[in-house]
């Protein structure tokens, strides 16, 4: 069979609605895998209320351990650090803060006396659960921890495996705000990658950045305007910017309390109903014709 | 006196309190300094329009190897922890964007065949905001370039801008999220300001962000932002956490609208000077209790 197509729903800014429109496409699919590649804060089980999965534990990174008794605080891993990761003095000894240090390794190679180990640190956590609309992967990132990138991509990459596995034809990531390591983590091969911002100057300016990035890696994709009737002028701005920028297609969808009311009830908005629903159901099928469009044009280029 | 605004969740209004505040501050005589470290995606410029006067780039060292000098032992890319290095045949290869500056490469190679350069990833740009007749302030705002996935040199180098600065109070407005980036924003700050929504989901970012203020140990108070919206669950969450909530901003048409075309609020919206005063003296306080205990 043909590998799951995979759709990346990103926004730049916080807050544009990411979530709430990968919940209510969840619903529209009826059998596709979801994948909560916004680690930081995941929030779509909060929405599709999933029979939780195993726990799988994640470990992005090694740490430094300093074995007191072996350390003759000679000071040279404080030196060599980079990170000031390394604490302490000639005098109390030394040991590594968890949260600097980058598991460079590099102390541990240099320390004269060995008295430094390498520990892998648990950060994480990823499950495959079991919603209403179909599986659900989904991870949690350690507080204060770093390498959110790689737990992206296991997420992904999990996503797709559970999808083939099923023979579920579509893969829908939920991505995570801005620009660095996460959303380049959820972007590299998507078949579309869909921006949901708003119109506002703040949605307008991310939304360009968000946009470069997607540009550099030669992804097809669409912008969804969310809350478009907040500023129409702005709102028509970027629909004319993205379309010129060579977007799929831009859809719009209007402010409606509806989408909170369904959020704090427990539920997406295409169950409880109301205009963004209905709007929503618009960019589902558009979305639908985009993956089309660029599977033809694999078939095409292949 | 630093105070960070930080929220787990996106698009809760951290940049509308830190730009509202610190114009707000300078308005009534206090020398304020505003750090937008959300480098990824800075927006204080769009509301305050400083004008730049110097970009810094952000330089972060990478390996450039002497290819007189190597002799292919590989020892590079066998100590690079990120695969940063690695041998094709008896070339070595660098990827600079795996790159994590740790320096094993150079100090360890045999040969002393590595060196290192500056790449620039990002900006610090140092600007002065002469809003209109009101004081002006210096807003220093770091961006990160489009493309890099490393965030936190730019962070970095914009909290590193402080050193020495004179101002009696810094506001940083931080990106949103948990992890490093963020983490890089707020440490160092002696009060977090966590912004939220009622929602669901503004609730559970909220308890990951006080989860991670705790965790550095730092202390945090809430503001709520489109208070009106949504259920009690933030409420509720504050009090039995024992967080004081020190705005709530209303779910108004009018903010909203301001906001979207780039304007203050406190422009758009009668009685918010009012409202940040009030908030202004609710985080003093709390810093200073903070202090006192602490």
């Amino acid at each position: 069979m043909t590998p799951p197509r995979e759709l990346v729903v990103i926004s730049g800014k916080g807050g544009t609605g990411k979530t709430s429109v990968v919940a209510a496409f969840a619903a529209l699919a009826g059998g596709a895998v979801l994948a909560d590649c916004d680690v930081d804060a995941a929030d779509l089980h909060l929405v599709l209320h999933p029979e939780l999965g195993q726990e799988h534990p994640f470990s992005g990174r090694r740490q430094a351990i300093i074995d007191p008794d072996e350390c003759t605080a000679c000071g040279r891993c404080a030196e060599v650090c980079r990170f000031a990761a390394v604490l302490g003095t000639l005098d109390d000894g030394y040991s590594v803060d968890p949260i600097a240090c980058e598991g460079c390794e590099l102390c541990r190679r240099i320390c004269p006396a060995e008295a430094i180990r390498m520990e892998p640190v648990v950060n994480g956590a990823w499950m495959v659960s079991e919603t209403r609309f179909g599986p659900l992967v989904h991870a949690r990132l350690g507080v204060a921890e770093d390498n959110s990138g790689k737990l992206v991509t296991l997420v992904r990459n999990e996503a797709r495996r559970v999808a083939q596995e099923r023979g579920l034809p579509l893969v829908i990531v939920d991505g995570s705000p801005g620009i660095g390591c996460p959303v380049i983590s959820s972007l590299a091969g998507a078949d579309l990658v869909l921006a949901v911002t708003e119109p506002t100057v703040s949605g307008r300016h991310d939304l360009d950045r968000v946009l470069q990035v997607v540009r550099q890696f030669r992804l097809p994709f669409a912008v969804c305007v969310n809350k478009a009737d907040l500023n129409p002028d702005l709102g028509e701005q970027i629909a004319a910017e993205a379309t010129a920028a060579g977007a799929a297609f831009v859809a719009s969808v209007a402010y409606d309390p509806a989408v909170t009311h369904a959020q704090v009830a427990g539920t997406d908005i295409i169950d409880y109903g109301g205009r963004a629903a209905a709007e929503i159901t618009t960019v589902w099928e558009a979305v639908g014709d985009a993956l089309l469009a660029a599977a033809e044009r694999d078939v095409h280029d292949a | 006196m630093r105070i960070a605004i930080a929220s787990g969740k996106g698009g809760t209004g951290k940049t509308t309190l830190a730009t509202n505040l610190a114009t707000m501050l300078a308005g009534r005589g206090v020398t304020v300094r505003l750090l937008d470290a959300d480098v990824e995606e800075p927006d204080c410029h769009l509301f305050l329009r400083p004008e730049v006067e110097r970009r810094e780039p952000v330089s972060v060292l990478v390996p450039t190897v002497d290819e007189e000098r190597c002799t292919a032992c590989g020892v590079c890319a066998e100590v690079c922890a990120f695969h940063a290095i690695t041998m094709i045949g008896s070339t070595v290869l660098v990827f600079p964007e795996l790159c994590h500056s740790c320096g094993a490469c150079s100090l360890l190679c045999p040969e002393e065949a590595i060196s290192e350069e500056g790449r620039d990833t990002g900006v610090v740009e140092y600007g002065t905001v002469t809003a209109g007749d009101r004081p002006v302030f210096p807003l220093v705002t770091g961006v990160l370039s489009v493309g890099e996935a490393k965030a936190v040199p730019t962070t970095r180098a914009t909290i590193a801008s402080l050193d020495g600065v004179a101002e009696d109070v810094i506001l940083i407005d931080a990106p949103p999220g948990t992890s490093c980036p963020v983490i890089e924003a707020v440490r160092g700050s002696d009060l977090v300001v966590l912004v939220t929504e009622p929602t669901p989901f503004g609730l559970h970012d909220l308890t990951l962000a006080v989860d991670m203020v705790r965790a550095l140990g730092l202390r945090c108070v809430v503001a709520v932002n489109r208070a009106d919206l949504g259920d009690d669950g933030v409420r509720r969450y504050c009090a039995a956490e024992g967080l004081e909530i020190v705005l709530e901003l209303p779910n108004d048409r009018r903010i909203a609208e301001a906001y979207a075309r780039g304007e203050l609020l406190l422009d758009a919206v009668d009685g918010l000077e009012e409202m940040l005063g009030a908030l202004w003296e609710h985080i003093v306080a709390a810093a200073y209790r903070l202090e006192v205990t602490s």
